[in-house]
């Protein structure tokens, strides 16, 4: 094992320790998702780290089922649009032809309408459940993450042993999972942490425009929006998913880097 | 090339169109049994399709649809029965104004943060810069928008903490009421717009002639503004569209955040009310806008650069 930079290892501390929390959310939490507990707002005390929220919760357990809702979510949908963009991607760049073509251009496509757009022009008519939110934003996403797979692979479908496959005569299923996926997946490994901390954005804006999760069940996007009225009276506990949203997204970036510059320079660089 | 490119545009939008036209009308399910919600009578379910025009095939309903757009009738809105255009007009009016503003201040801000940077590449200026930068980055809009209100309005009791617009105020009043949203699109977009500004020129930095003037013993500033900066005319142009077509969709989150009288807090208002006429025509007005920006872009780098304005 080589060193590990300070930097990636406190990312690897704390995203650790959210996605630990987020597992052992029904042991760490002090109090239920939904248990009214005290006053609102109440400050901060030794039986409320956090204080209360807008009705009384208990704060710091609302963020710990909430951290659970909101990554378990985003990991839902960063690994559907990981299988599907990553899948299509690879096809079209062993295809090619017109396959190639109709998919490529049906991301343009997509691509040419902002995803948070599409995402409530979609939400409007469909039920909001997390099944369906998680399909939403595992398919958008899955535009990005075919565009890298497609670019990675038209590089690696070129190569001798690609070639000597094919004249063994592998199948495409072959060619696609024993050939290119080994050798596309650092750029991949990396991207993922990036797609991860956009699915995290991405469900807590969701959820604060009232269109993502829904009450009662806790996420941080949604305890802003419970607790936004509480800003004007001086009182901070919105922001305190601000405080864990943005120190998860830098940890996992923190993380992501590493690994892109450590896989990136095994290979000579291919991996940026 | 640039018509070429504007007719590309066109069908973009044609086909963004359709896209949201099949988003809307044809995924699984009924329309008219989601917008009424489980308690509805088979009697008013017939009667809202009947409203909606859901008996008729759906290719009949999408060309319905688009030659009442290409006539300027987005239809009526299904919640208060009131036609969409005029109301969808002056949001559109103040989303634009509240977009300009922030790009006013962020552009030339984001461009001259980039200069600097890479003039003090890897000094301390450039350090400090991106460190900030990276920050603003991480953290969503609408989390800036509740920092901004709770110390800039609420500890300081500078600005005010909601952006109330209405028609009569003046000019400076708007801009006033307007401040803190303007503050949190330019956070939001600056970042994005300062790291890759610097990109693109660092990128246009290691050109031999760069290294020539460098030589001939210019002074460094002399060298980015006289050398540099017009070769990555293009590249940061493109940057500077791709981040403006970015503010489009930000604003959507910042007006609802400051409840602001504009585009985004209509469309996100209606998606709840499941209002699909209104929600339609919101979308194509930002898709619209969207593609638009990036055709600019594209037109002014072909526009920008000889080699692709004369291909061979």
């Amino acid at each position: 094992m080589r060193r590990i930079p300070l930097a990636a290892l406190l990312g690897l501390i704390f995203t650790g320790a959210y996605f630990a929390a987020a597992l052992f959310a029904p042991l760490i939490a002090p109090y239920g998702m939904a248990e009214v507990v005290g006053d609102s707002w109440e400050p901060s005390s030794a039986s409320h780290w956090l204080g209360t929220d807008s009705i009384g919760r208990d704060l710091l357990s609302r963020m710990i089922w909430g951290g659970r809702t909101t990554i378990f979510v985003a990991v839902c949908a960063t690994l559907l649009s990981f299988g599907l963009g990553s899948t299509l991607g690879f096809f079209a760049a062993v295809k090619g032809g017109w396959v190639d073509q109709v998919l490529s251009r049906t991301v343009d496509l997509m691509m040419s309408i902002p995803s948070l757009i599409s995402a409530l022009v979609v939400l409007s008519v469909m039920p909001v459940t997390l099944p369906v939110l998680i399909l939403v934003m595992g398919i958008l996403d899955s535009t990005r993450v075919y565009r890298l797979a497609r670019a990675v692979a038209v590089d690696i479908a070129v190569m001798d042993y690609v070639e000597a496959a094919r004249l063994r005569g592998e199948k495409q299923a072959w060619i696609i999972f024993r050939e290119i996926l080994p050798n596309a997946l650092s750029p991949l490994v990396a991207e993922m942490g990036l797609r991860f901390i956009f699915a995290v954005l991405f469900i807590s804006t969701l959820s604060f425009l009232g269109l993502g999760v829904q009450p009662p069940m806790a996420d941080w996007g949604g305890i802003v929006k419970e607790n936004k009225e509480g800003i004007v009276y001086g009182i901070p506990a919105a922001l305190i998913p601000a405080f864990a949203i943005a120190s998860l997204a830098i940890s996992v970036n923190l993380v992501a880097d590493w690994v892109l510059n450590r896989t990136s320079s095994l290979k000579g660089g291919r991996g940026a | 090339m640039v018509a070429q490119r504007f007719a590309l545009g066109l069908l973009l939008l044609f086909a963004a169109s359709v896209l949201i036209f099949v988003g809307t009308q044809i995924l699984p399910g009924d329309v008219a049994q989601s917008i009424l919600g489980q308690s509805a009578t088979p009697q008013t379910l017939a009667n809202l399709r009947e409203q909606l025009g859901l008996n008729e095939p759906a290719l009949t309903r999408y060309f319905s649809w688009l030659f009442g757009v290409l006539q300027g009738d987005l239809g009526t809105a299904l919640s208060n029965g009131q036609p969409i255009a005029p109301a969808l007009g002056g949001r559109l009016a103040n989303t634009m104004f509240l977009a300009a503003t922030a790009a006013v201040i962020a552009v030339p801000l984001a461009i001259i943060l980039g200069l600097l940077s890479v003039r003090y590449r890897n000094r301390w200026p450039d350090k400090l810069i991106s460190t900030v930068t990276l920050a603003t980055i991480s953290v969503p809009e609408f989390l800036v928008g509740y920092i901004v209100v709770y110390f800039l309005s609420v500890q300081f009791r500078v600005f005010p903490s909601l952006a109330s617009v209405y028609s009569g105020m003046s000019f400076g009043e708007m801009l006033y009421a307007i401040s803190l949203p303007v503050i949190v699109l330019v956070l939001a977009v600056l970042g994005h717009m300062m790291r890759m500004t610097r990109a693109a020129i660092l990128n246009v930095m290691q050109s031999a002639y760069v290294e020539t003037a460098e030589l001939k013993g210019l002074r460094p500033f002399t060298i980015i503004a006289r050398h540099a900066l017009p070769n990555a005319v293009a590249p940061v142009v493109n940057v500077v569209m791709i981040n403006l077509a970015y503010l489009v969709v930000g604003v959507v989150v910042v007006e609802v955040v400051f409840v602001y009288p504009g585009m985004g807090q209509y469309l996100v208002d209606h998606v709840a009310k499941r209002d699909v006429p209104v929600v339609q025509a919101c979308g194509l007005v930002f898709a619209g806008v969207y593609i638009g920006l990036n055709l600019i872009a594209d037109i002014v780098s072909i526009l920008a650069n000889p080699r692709l304005r004369h291909p061979k």
